[in-house]
Parts: C-alpha cells; sequence; structure tokens
C-alpha cells in the first residue's frame, strides 16, 4: 500500500528530476522534433504524408551559444516565431549584422541591421522565413543545431553550408 | 595487513560517498537557483534617463517576474524588461503602450516637432515606449518588439529603500 511517505518522497523525486531537467535543457543541451519540409534536404528530406511522431526529424539542440550570441552564417538555429512567441522554427542563418542580402522577388538588396539575423529555409518552395517577414531579432534565437539523432541511418552532425549567391561588401 | 587494508578501502569509500552526495546536493541547488531566476523572478540592476519619472536616473533594483509573459498576462501599462534587438546581450527596460492589433499614436521626434504618426502593432508584436519620451530609445526608433523578446514584467522596486514598493501601473 502507498503511504503517505513513500508519495512524498516520490513526489519530491519528480520535483527534483524536472528542476534538473529544465535547467539542463535551458542552459545546456535539448532536443527538438522538427516538423514539416522547410529544411527539407538536411531534415525530413522525403516527402511523407503520414505524419505520425516516429517518422519526424529529432535533433540535439545546444544553448552555449547564447551566452555571447555569438553566430557565423551557416548555422542552423531554433528562434521564436517572431509573429507568434509560442512557435518554435528551425532555419539556416545566410546573413548576420552587416551583410547585404538581395531579396529575389524584388530585386532589391537590404543591408541587415545590427543585432538582427537573416534566417531562411533550405528548401525555398515551401518555407516561410526571413523572405516574408524580414530580417529577426538574435535575442529570439534560442539554440543551435548541432546533431540529428532520430532516423537511425541519418544521426550525424548538421553540417554548416553557405550559399554562394550572397555577397558582401 | 588484510585487515587494515579492508579497513582503508572502507573509509575510502565513505568520503567518497560523502564527497558525491555533498556535490549532487549543491548540484540540485544550483538548479532549483537557476529555475527560480528564469520561471519565478529575479532581481535586475536597471539605471539610464528613459523611464525617468518612474525609476531612477542613476539605477534601481527590480524585482522581474518571470511568468506572467509565458502565461500571456502583460497588457499596457505594465513596465517590462525586453532582450534589446539591436544588442542581444542587453536588456531594456520600457512601458508597454500597445499589444498586437492595437492602433498606437506617437510623436515622431518630440524635441523638434510635434508631428505625430500612428499605425497598427503587427501580429506577433508589441510597442513599447519610456516613460521620458524625451530621452528614450524604444519602439519609435526601433519599430514594433517581437513578443518573444519579452523577458519579464517589473513588479516591484527594492533599492533605493525610500522607493520600496509595488510600481503602478
Amino acid at each position: 500500500m502507498a503511504t503517505p511517505n513513500f508519495l512524498f518522497g516520490l513526489a519530491k523525486k519528480c520535483f527534483t528530476v524536472g528542476l534538473i531537467n529544465l535547467t539542463v535543457s535551458d542552459r545546456y543541451v535539448s532536443l527538438i522534433a522538427i516538423r514539416g519540409s522547410s529544411m527539407s534536404p538536411t531534415f525530413n528530406p522525403h516527402e511523407k504524408k503520414s505524419a505520425a511522431f516516429f517518422m519526424d526529424d529529432y535533433a540535439l539542440v545546444e544553448k552555449f551559444c547564447l551566452e555571447k550570441y555569438k553566430f557565423s552564417s551557416g548555422d542552423v538555429v531554433v528562434f521564436r516565431s517572431p509573429s507568434n512567441h509560442k512557435q518554435k522554427n528551425v532555419k539556416r542563418i545566410t546573413a548576420l549584422p552587416g551583410d547585404w542580402v538581395n531579396i529575389s522577388s524584388s530585386h532589391d538588396v537590404v543591408m541587415i541591421p545590427e543585432g538582427h539575423c537573416w534566417v531562411e529555409g533550405d528548401n525555398p518552395a515551401c518555407s516561410m522565413d526571413s523572405r516574408s517577414f524580414g530580417p529577426i531579432p538574435l535575442g529570439l534565437v534560442c539554440g543551435r543545431v548541432t546533431h540529428v539523432l532520430w532516423p537511425p541511418h541519418r544521426v550525424g552532425k548538421v553540417d554548416r553550408k553557405v550559399t554562394a549567391e550572397r555577397f558582401s561588401f | 595487513m588484510r585487515a587494515q587494508f579492508f579497513q582503508f578501502t572502507q573509509r575510502w569509500k565513505s568520503t567518497a560517498k560523502e564527497a558525491m552526495d555533498h556535490t549532487i546536493l549543491f548540484a540540485k541547488f544550483l538548479c532549483l537557483l537557476h529555475v527560480t531566476n528564469n520561471y519565478l523572478c529575479s532581481p535586475t540592476l536597471v539605471y539610464g534617463p528613459s523611464m525617468l519619472p518612474t525609476l531612477n536616473l542613476t539605477g534601481d533594483v527590480l524585482l522581474v517576474e518571470k511568468m506572467s509573459h509565458l502565461l500571456g498576462m502583460v497588457g499596457p501599462g505594465d513596465v517590462v524588461l525586453v532582450r534589446s534587438p539591436e544588442n542581444p546581450r542587453k536588456t531594456i527596460t520600457k512601458r508597454i503602450v500597445g499589444m498586437e492589433g492595437d492602433k498606437v499614436t506617437f510623436l515622431v521626434d518630440p524635441n523638434h516637432s510635434d508631428r505625430s504618426h500612428s499605425l497598427v502593432v503587427p501580429k506577433g508584436h508589441v510597442w513599447i515606449q519610456g516613460d521620458n519620451i524625451y530621452a528614450s530609445k524604444d519602439s519609435r526608433h526601433l519599430g514594433p518588439i517581437p513578443y518573444g523578446l519579452i523577458l519579464g514584467k517589473v513588479f516591484c522596486r527594492v533599492w533605493p529603500p525610500e522607493g520600496f514598493g509595488l510600481l503602478e501601473q
């Protein structure tokens, strides 16, 4: 029979595990499930209609980069969507403050302001990124994706990829 | 000889166990500290002229509560701590003037002209302004701020002692 003492001990254990879990996932590393095909060649490479949760990619997110907010272009980052703070997106940084970005739709060239970055999905066909909402503040970034963990045949590092069509002065 | 060796290992084992227990306790304490700091409330030092009648120029210690922005319970009139969009390592303290969908009217440059401008705050953003509109760098220069940059709501002043108390809206 469960005694009050036992229940108290169990609650205490759960609380401690929760605390440690929260701290580690806030400060060091966490896991994220990647939905959708906006990062298609890197994550979720094949089209699939049956969206089951075990078909998604799971990736490791490191949070050490948040201490200094130092990123380099080509990093895959997790950030809060600027239009909905509850939603997190995974995209690739393609330009950092001071870089110039060529917007293909309007043939404009814009400079990224101080403290912002330009994020784009690897699959330009279906990606909601800086091409629609403009540069985002670096403060919205909440981690850098370093490794793919789940589909066992694709476990490995996420490599930094720089698209060559960008130019900077 | 053998008994001595046995005694020695026994003693060493108990010391190691004690050290381990202390380390775990300390780690748990740090985790508790992190969670309290990030999800309950934390002290912050703010200074500068931008919130002048409410907060002092020389520096106030404020208690910032970190729950209501996660639950979406901040509204116009609240003083909030925001990660600066220009430099993610800095935070700024301002007052919310409008939430998403609100229409805000503001003086563009109160020092030189009384030209005013009004706009509708886009989805997922807030409009923040300092109480001292003559010396404040806020949404009038930075534009609407994404809600995801809000770090907490200021609710109480701790230092200086004569200003101790809850902040009025």
